[in-house]
């Protein structure tokens, strides 16, 4: 069809210019006369003088009585064009009115469409339309009911609606299917506008969904996404019907005119899926009953036509919201991949949407596509390659931030769009902005480089608030704001009171928070320097000087002092000294005397937040179990599956990154990488080993080492996810971890012997990555008499995969476990390690488990016994944890950490059995030692913000209790005490992937005050309970 | 849908509907924001746009410019399509569409486009029933004029 157009567009000037000649067009009417006319002018004033000219005839005309409805209506549609070349002609809009309202049909028509073109929700003159729209409403004539109910979902103001409702409300069962249709779109539309006026009839959007016209039913949806969307819970006894109407238009069961380009009704189709997707989304019992419908709609939409794409979009986006099942995520994900490999560029766009979309839940697909992510980093097209960012910003976990936030900031210095630029830089999450703040304030090696970039900063910064700041997000305002303090003296010829100017608006902002007015206030104490900042000083504090907040007075006062004593400001706020570590009293021992003087006076001593807790959760109930689960901070550990982004899938993936190192340290025992994919080492992406990306990737990927270079940097973190056959324990649905192996063969010898055989060490791990191999167990009244076989398993962390260690062969008739203990692998047996604890027995089965601390990891053993006299079959065991990532390092710190499993097997002659057990470990199994020296200490303790204080029972037999104290604390906890000086000493730990806890302790009037610091919330607290039970316990 | 803009290659406004209260000032600069940016962009680039919280589809047919603002959650595709599809009904009602035809019966295009679009939403996805009631409502009209209407001396009635 376009090339109609385009052929008659080519004849556009002959067809002006020669008295139309197509018959569409009229050579005498007046609007025509106009149009030719603009057309044939070239220059912008001379159109403008026409325009007026022709305003002022249709002026005259409008306003002359002799003028009728018909030539109204002409002059009507003239002054609509007019208005849409963008001059004003407001005169005319009474006139809209009037013609709406005493016009015939046809006059009516052009009427309410100029009033409806012309005014605004707001305007008064809309008043005078009620009574027409309401005859309207009433007439007996359908097209007149028509244009009234069009005009009302079209312009129709709040306070005007309740006027109009009951009729449109009426029209709802009216005998023709358009009036119910469009009146069920105005109720829609009052819906949006005003929700609380259409509440009562909602019993009437029911019968508008059961219509018998489809067009009618397909409006109603629009009405009922909304609500759904307001409130889910309150419309699932719904699910069923739309499923089952989903379930018709997909199998072809609406009129042949519903079709378009052979396709049924689409709209409706997406319409329904995405009320679907609210539905099901976080409700397992709703979500099931979608996944057939959800599975036809894939695979019907086959065509290759956009609105088959559009369906399969909607479709993928329901089926990543609601609860998950793993065939139509596989699924779900196939058809992603092929709108990220076509070679259009729209379904390129909406891959990208959709793998930003699930990337969160399903960090492998990224992988899987991460050579189309590169390329399309490099798109021309900066719509494709905002989306990427987007992309990019969703899987930023601590090893890939640097590369992302340079690609950010490489985008930004391109881009033109102020809007892009804001909402990139809002983008910045906490970690974001403070890791760039930190990357410019440390800089690189060289100088000059900081200094450029340090430069660069400030000048873009200043050109943002030059234009409008308004638009700018909190945090992004807050960095720009220290930037500015910090660095805008790196550019020669600027005034800091020209700074000041600039900042000070955001002091005006209606949205600025506290914090960012803070942030700005600091800023300019920084640079208030000469007498024009002081005046711009007093300025400010004149204005906002009474200001009811606090901080922002103390913050004003602040500068105020400090712009008077600039001797005094230089050495509060010293420049270019940001990386120097100041002196700070950290236990606040200043304060000592006005602490000891409130609890002199009867004041409450202070406690922490945990202990509070805890007090108050003794006060409320009796506390069955003594410690642990009681705690608040053990209970609101949030499951996987909530969080939202995707740093906890990089926890084990420093680990990861090293793996080939790893690997060569063969014999080591602790770390066994046979049967796992490498696909990232050190150098990144790994070409020669197999890799889990796409053969056809591969190819591509051979030449451009530069871009797998780039891949690396970006994907790291997701490495560990990809790749091995295994599924991760811990992570949110799919598939819990399993390993399983063959017992080794029958005819061995006895247990200790087998232990000392050096395959323990250098064997590979029996780790089947193809996991349909059963693992039979021995009998345990097998060839050897009194013996059973035994197996331990340990969970090896470096590699986040299970290893199963060779089997050891014990006697199970020794009651107290001594024999377990003989045989745990040899290397393990010298380090410390819990009691050994039994999981459960459950027929046949026993299961017991201890765990190990070695320096890098913590490992669980479990002792899996046969004590029947048959071998047992199929022996599987599963483990989840929501505490636990799925190598035994722990998503967040807590007191304690849960463990569960199922252990199943079958025995010959019997049905197969499963038991459940359960294993806690508690968080000093994590801890260990941080060596630091004192400075590092210093510079650490400065870097973190989360932090608790608490007063701890010291240990006051001996000499020297800090020591001792301190020495306890070691032995027990597995700290490390980096200092003493005089009545203080500092600790530092670190939980196993690395966050550490720093410990500052002073002996303070018989008890020790303790400070903890780290860059995790909940460690502090969770440190210091099992501090104080540790001394509790001596 | 926020609104639904057609214009031309040379940057002129051909008609223009707005689904929600906005001022007309805000219109104003919206459209010759919108224009410059969308009238930038090369063939070959992505239909879709991330332009201030709104996503804007965008599609050319021949030298006219039909460009819709969707909410940020709403399918780009079958924004797409409804572009298309009005595309579709425009041609059929006017019997092979083209620039000129907007221009010169631009109230047509608001009333086709009023019978296919209400308050943003498909209001009949169904060619036929749109096409129908808007010729009902021009027989309404023939019926009620003498002979020779506005419409009919422009050769449209």
């Amino acid at each position: 069809m376009s090339d109609v157009v385009e052929k008659t567009l080519t004849a556009l000037p002959s067809l002006l210019s020669l008295d139309s000649q197509s018959g569409k067009l009229s050579s005498s009417s007046k609007l025509g006369n106009l149009i030719r006319g603009i057309t044939e002018l070239t220059s912008k004033h001379d159109e403008e003088k026409l325009i007026q000219r022709e305003l002022v005839s249709i002026k005259e005309q409008v306003s002359s009585p002799n003028t009728s409805m018909r030539q109204m209506k002409e002059l009507m549609v003239r002054a609509i064009y007019c208005e849409m070349l963008g001059y004003e002609a407001s005169f005319s809009y009474i006139h809209a009115i009037k013609l709406a309202q005493q016009g015939t049909a046809l006059d009516k028509r052009v009427g309410y469409l100029a009033v409806s073109l012309f005014l605004n929700e707001s305007d008064e003159l809309l008043l005078l339309l009620v009574n027409t729209v309401l005859k309207d409403l009433q007439s007996t004539n359908l097209i007149e009911v028509c244009m009234a109910l069009t005009v009302v979902g079209q312009i129709f103001p709040k306070d005007m609606i309740p006027a109009v409702l009951p009729l449109v409300e009426e029209k709802l069962t009216h005998p023709k299917e358009i009036i119910r249709r469009k009146a069920v779109l105005a109720l829609y539309k009052f819906y949006l506008i005003a929700p609380n006026q259409v509440q009562h009839i909602h019993s009437k959007f029911r019968k508008a969904l059961c219509d018998k016209d489809p067009g009618v039913m397909s409006a109603s949806l629009h009405i009922y996404f909304e609500m759904v969307k307001e409130k889910p819970e309150g419309y699932k006894d719904l699910t069923g019907s739309f499923v089952t109407i989903l379930k018709q238009v997909v199998g072809g069961k609406l009129p042949i005119d519903f079709n378009y380009h052979s396709v049924p009704a689409p709209w409706l189709q997406i319409q329904l899926l995405r009320i679907l997707s609210l539905l099901g989304k976080n409700d397992r019992s709703m979500s099931e009953l979608m996944y057939e419908v959800l599975d036809e709609s894939l695979r019907r939409a086959e065509m290759n036509h956009n609105i088959t794409y559009a369906i399969l979009f909607e479709c993928v986006k329901t089926i990543y919201t609601i609860h998950p099942k793993a065939e139509l995520l596989e699924k779900a994900a196939k058809c992603i991949g092929n709108f990220v490999l076509s070679p259009k560029i729209n379904l390129k766009y909406l891959g990208l949407k959709a793998l930003t979309y699930v990337v969160q839940q399903d960090a492998n697909l990224a992988l899987q596509h991460q050579m189309t992510i590169i390329e399309c980093l490099d798109h021309s097209d900066l719509i494709i390659k905002r989306e990427t960012l987007e992309l990019l910003f969703r899987i930023t976990n601590s090893q890939n931030v640097k590369v992302i936030v340079e690609k950010l900031l490489e985008f930004l210095r391109q881009s033109k769009d102020d809007y892009i630029t804001i909402d990139l830089g809002g983008k910045m999450q906490p970690d974001i902005p403070n890791s760039f703040l930190r990357l410019l304030s440390e800089g690189f090696d060289s100088v000059e480089e900081n200094r450029q970039l340090r430069l660069l900063a400030v000048e873009s910064y200043l050109s943002l608030l030059q234009d409008r700041p308004a638009k700018l997000s909190q945090r992004f305002l807050q960095v720009i704001s220290w930037v500015l303090g910090e660095y805008s003296h790196l550019k020669e010829g600027l005034e800091p009171v020209t700074v000041l100017r600039l900042l000070a608006p955001l002091l005006d902002l209606r949205q600025s928070s506290t914090e960012t007015k803070s942030w700005a206030l600091t800023a300019m104490t920084k640079l208030c320097d000469g007498p024009a900042c002081v005046s711009v000083a007093q300025e400010l504090a004149d204005r906002h000087g009474g200001s009811l907040d606090t901080v922002l007075r103390q913050r004003l006062h602040e500068l105020q002092h400090l712009a008077a004593h600039p001797e005094l400001r230089t050495r509060v706020l010293p420049r270019n000294v940001g990386l120097e570590p100041l002196e700070v009293d950290s236990s606040l021992s200043f304060l000592d005397g006005f602490v000891s003087e409130a609890l002199a006076a009867g004041a409450a001593p202070y406690k922490p937040p945990h202990q509070r807790q805890e007090e108050l959760a003794q006060e409320k109930a009796l506390s069955v179990e003594p410690y642990g689960l009681s705690l608040p901070l053990s209970m609101s550990n949030c499951s996987v599956a909530e969080r939202p982004y995707p740093t906890a899938l990089s926890t084990s993936s420093g680990l990861s990154g090293n793996s080939t190192e790893l690997s060569h340290k063969g014999g080591s025992g602790a770390l066994k990488l046979e049967g796992v994919k490498r696909v990232w080492g050190k150098e990144g992406y790994l070409t020669q080993t197999e890799a889990a990306v796409p053969m056809e990737e591969m190819a591509q990927v051979e030449a451009d080492r530069e871009k797998q270079q780039l891949a690396s940097s970006l994907f790291v973190g997701l490495g560990s996810l990809s790749s091995t056959g295994l599924c991760l324990m811990g992570k949110a649905e799919p598939t819990p971890h399993r390993f399983r192996r063959r017992a080794k063969g029958q005819g061995s010898s006895s247990g200790t012997s087998e232990r000392s055989s050096p395959d323990s060490g250098s064997v590979p791990p029996h780790v089947d990555s193809a996991p349909h191999l059963p693992l039979d167990l021995p009998a345990n009244n097998g060839a050897q008499e009194d013996l059973g076989e035994d197996m331990s398993a340990s969970l090896i962390e470096t590699n986040g995969m299970a290893v199963v260690d060779p089997d050891t062969y014990i006697d199970l008739h020794d009651p107290d476990h001594v024999h377990l203990i003989s045989s745990l692998p040899g290397e393990l047996s010298a380090l410390p390690r819990s009691e050994i604890t039994p999981l459960c027995s459950h027929a046949s089965l026993a299961l017991s488990a201890c765990h190990v601390q070695t320096d890098r990891s913590a490992l669980l053993v479990v002792f899996v016994a046969n004590t029947s006299d048959s071998a047992a079959r199929r022996f599987v065991l599963r483990m989840t944890s929501g505490d636990l990532e799925y190598s035994l390092i722990p998503s967040r710190p807590s007191v304690h950490m849960e463990l569960a499993g199922v252990a199943s097997y079958q025995l010959p002659d019997g049905e197969p059995q499963s038991t459940q057990f359960s294993y806690t470990l508690s968080l000093t199994d994590f801890i260990r030692p941080l060596t630091v020296s004192t400075e590092e200490y210093g510079r650490l303790w400065l870097a973190f913000s989360n932090d608790t204080k608490q007063n701890l029972r010291l240990l006051s037999e001996g000499p020297d209790p800090l020591r001792d104290t301190l020495g306890l604390l070691r032995d027990k906890l597995q700290v490390h005490i980096v200092d003493i000086i005089a009545s203080e000493g500092i600790v530092a730990c670190q939980l196993l992937q690395g966050q550490p806890c720093l410990m500052h302790c002073r002996v303070n009037a018989g008890c020790l005050a303790v400070w903890l610091r780290s860059s995790l919330p909940e460690l502090p607290d969770c440190l210091l309970y099992h501090c104080q039970r540790a001394l509790a316990e001596h | 849908m926020r609104f639904m803009l057609l214009f031309s290659r040379q940057g002129k406004l051909r008609l223009q509907k707005w689904y929600t209260a906005t001022s007309e000032r805000d219109k104003k600069k919206m459209v010759r924001e919108l224009m410059q940016v969308v009238l930038a962009r090369k063939p070959k680039m992505c239909s879709f746009l991330e332009w201030r919280d709104l996503k804007i589809v965008y599609k050319r047919y021949a030298s006219l410019y039909f460009c819709c603002a969707v909410e940020e959650q709403d399918n780009e595709l079958i924004t797409l399509e409804v572009i298309h599809r009005f595309v579709e009904l425009l041609d059929k009602y006017f019997g092979s569409v083209c620039e000129l035809d907007i221009i010169f019966n631009f109230e047509k295009a608001y009333f086709i486009l009023d019978e296919f679009l209400m308050g943003g939403e498909i209001q009949d996805t169904s060619k036929k029933s749109v096409l129908k009631a808007i010729e009902q409502a021009d027989l309404l009209q023939e019926e009620d004029e003498s002979p020779r209407s506005v419409l009919e001396e422009m050769g449209l009635a």
